[in-house]
């Protein structure tokens, strides 16, 4: 039969508009990348299949700097957000509700919920006095600022893989006299692990993305890809950013992909 | 309860400060604390080459609204910044419907696909919410600019024989707002209609109710919680928006992000960019408030 029947959940307009959306998301980022490949300067003119954008922003020292920068930054906020925030998941699990537990939420979200402008003029004031009193200019508070914003992303999933675990496994280890630190490192741990990895990745991508607060914080020659793209855009447009734009999304697609895969539920 | 069960609780609930405590130290230092000397910024009067200088000063919360003159010290309405202040709530408020009339289609269209289509269109929206903001941005500066693709499709199809100004415009960062944020509205949107009962559409169809009444008396009343989620998410960072403006809004399109940054660099007065934050602050913090107190409504209400 070729009728279509009757579809309950239709309703009219609402896939064409769907459609729409999904195109008009996608397409300015595959222009992008198309014109990444170009061999011309500019989007005004397809010129041809080049590789030579890559080339130049591989050859590029200010780029080669900041790349550097930024990958040491993002993974120094990774490491040390996701050990601050597996340390907080532990607390704030499968223990009977504690006084104080909502405000202990609230100061962990609270980077999510502060304007990211309003953080960064704060960072800013305070790291001036510290500068100011200790003479001090070198990544460290890019790296404390980040840290701090990068906690509720990691805490997140590590959160949701503990509250999903199955306690009788630790009361069985313990049971079999394992110590409370033999039951962790030998049960809770490997377990938790995957949920780790997730938030840390979370947090690394966090990080690699940010601008506003970088912007703020950081010291003349602290540029990272970021901070370096967006004054790059301000100036003179060429592929050059497009080209390295591809590549930061090459990878966060590729992170994210490996987040989806160890997140997973399985059915 | 027996003293030891006592015991036991109150060890567990150390524990879990204890276990905290790393994390609330580097948020304090890092995050939280610095707010408070923000607030303290904003009652003192601006140093002469920026920062501060000591005393107590209302000057900065009343140079939010209004200027003094040089000469005779009186005070009229500051134009300039009512009209960013404007432009910051416009821009905000048109972002946040816009994305909603296109974010619920595409939240119902996913919601109703087959389980396993449905991961991936999620998926789909996911990418770009994830994406460099910086990067996507960009994406549309590249359309929209001057010697961009639009303009240069259009002068090759000979629809325009001039190029038009599109970037640099409130048009621009609005299209460029709802771009970036369109994904913040679509993913809570569609978390409540996943959990849709598709029967009730039936029972309104089976009543005589039209695909607007279904839509209108069925469907958004019981996903309200999605709707407000998913506004307050795109609003909130609109509001604050740094990135977006000053790429697509050029020095003369800001909105209070840019105009909170101005005072720390060119226009020198710290005090001032202190108070708009908390300004800034306090409107974020009530519209997550309203937010918080629909969200326990509908908890309590079952659901």
């Amino acid at each position: 039969m070729a009728t279509k029947g009757f579809v309950i959940s239709r309703l009219p307009g609402f896939n064409p508009i769907a459609g729409l959306v999904f195109a008009g998301l996608y397409l300015p980022i595959i222009i992008l990348v198309i014109y990444s490949f170009n061999a011309g300067r500019s989007v005004a003119s397809w010129e041809g299949f080049s590789l030579q954008w890559y080339t130049v922003a591989w050859e590029n020292d200010a780029v080669k700097a900041a790349t550097v920068r930024s990958l040491y930054l993002a993974a120094s906020a990774a490491v040390i957000s996701t050990f601050l925030a597996t340390l907080a998941a532990l607390g704030t699990t499968r223990r009977k509700a504690f006084g104080g537990q909502t405000f202990i939420y609230v100061m962990i979200n609270q980077p999510l919920m502060v304007p990211e402008v309003v953080s960064a003029v704060a960072l800013l004031i305070f790291f001036a006095m510290i500068k100011q009193a200790t003479g001090y200019a070198g990544m460290g508070y890019l790296i404390a600022a980040h840290s701090a914003f990068c906690i509720p992303f990691a805490y997140l999933p590590i959160r949701a893989r503990l509250e999903g675990m199955d306690m009788t496994l630790e009361t069985a280890a313990s049971d079999l006299y394992a110590s409370t630190w033999q039951a962790f490192r030998f049960v809770t741990l490997p377990l938790l692990l995957p949920g780790i990895f997730a938030g840390m990745m979370l947090a690394f991508v966090t990080s690699l993305d940010d601008v506003v607060i970088t912007v703020f914080v950081k010291s003349a020659g602290q540029d990272t890809l970021p901070t370096y793209m967006l004054g790059q855009i301000r100036r003179q447009v060429t592929a050059e950013i497009n080209a390295i734009s591809t590549v930061l999304l090459a990878l966060t697609v590729l992170l994210l992909t490996l987040f989806v895969l160890l997140t997973r539920k399985k059915d | 309860m027996s003293p030891a069960e006592q015991a036991e609780i109150t060890r567990s609930a150390r524990n879990g400060w204890l276990l905290s405590a790393p994390a609330l130290v580097v948020l304090t230092l890092a995050a939280i604390g610095p707010l408070a000397i923000v607030v303290a910024y904003s009652f003192m009067p601006a140093g002469e080459y920026g920062n501060v200088a000591w005393g107590f000063s209302l000057e900065a919360w009343q140079g939010i609204l209004f200027t003094k003159d040089i000469f005779d010290g009186s005070l009229a309405w500051a134009d300039a910044n009512l009209t960013i202040f404007w432009r910051s709530v416009k821009l905000s408020v048109l972002t946040t419907v816009f994305a909603f009339i296109v974010g619920f289609p595409t939240a119902w269209f996913i919601a109703t696909r087959p389980p396993k289509a449905r991961a991936m269109w999620l998926f789909l929206i996911t990418i770009p919410f994830w994406t460099n903001l910086l990067i996507r941005t960009f994406a549309i500066t590249e359309i929209i600019r001057k010697e961009g693709l639009l303009n240069t499709i259009l002068l090759k199809l000979h629809i325009i024989s001039q190029p038009f100004e599109m970037i640099y415009t409130d048009m621009a960062v609005f299209i460029g707002m709802t771009y970036v944020y369109l994904p913040l509205m679509v993913l809570p949107l569609f978390a409540s209609l996943d959990r849709f009962d598709m029967r009730l559409l039936e029972a309104a169809y089976d009543l005589y109710a039209n695909p607007w009444q279904v839509l209108r008396r069925v469907i958004m009343p019981i996903v309200k919680p999605g709707i407000i989620a998913g506004s307050i998410l795109v609003f909130v960072p609109s509001l604050g928006a740094y990135v977006t403006p000053r790429l697509l809004g050029g020095g003369k399109n800001m909105m209070i992000g840019n105009f909170i940054e101005l005072q720390f660099g060119q226009g020198r007065n710290w005090p001032l960019g202190a108070s708009l934050s908390v300004m800034l602050l306090i409107i974020v913090t009530g519209a997550l408030l309203v937010y918080v107190r629909y969200a326990n409504r509908e908890t309590r209400n079952g659901h």
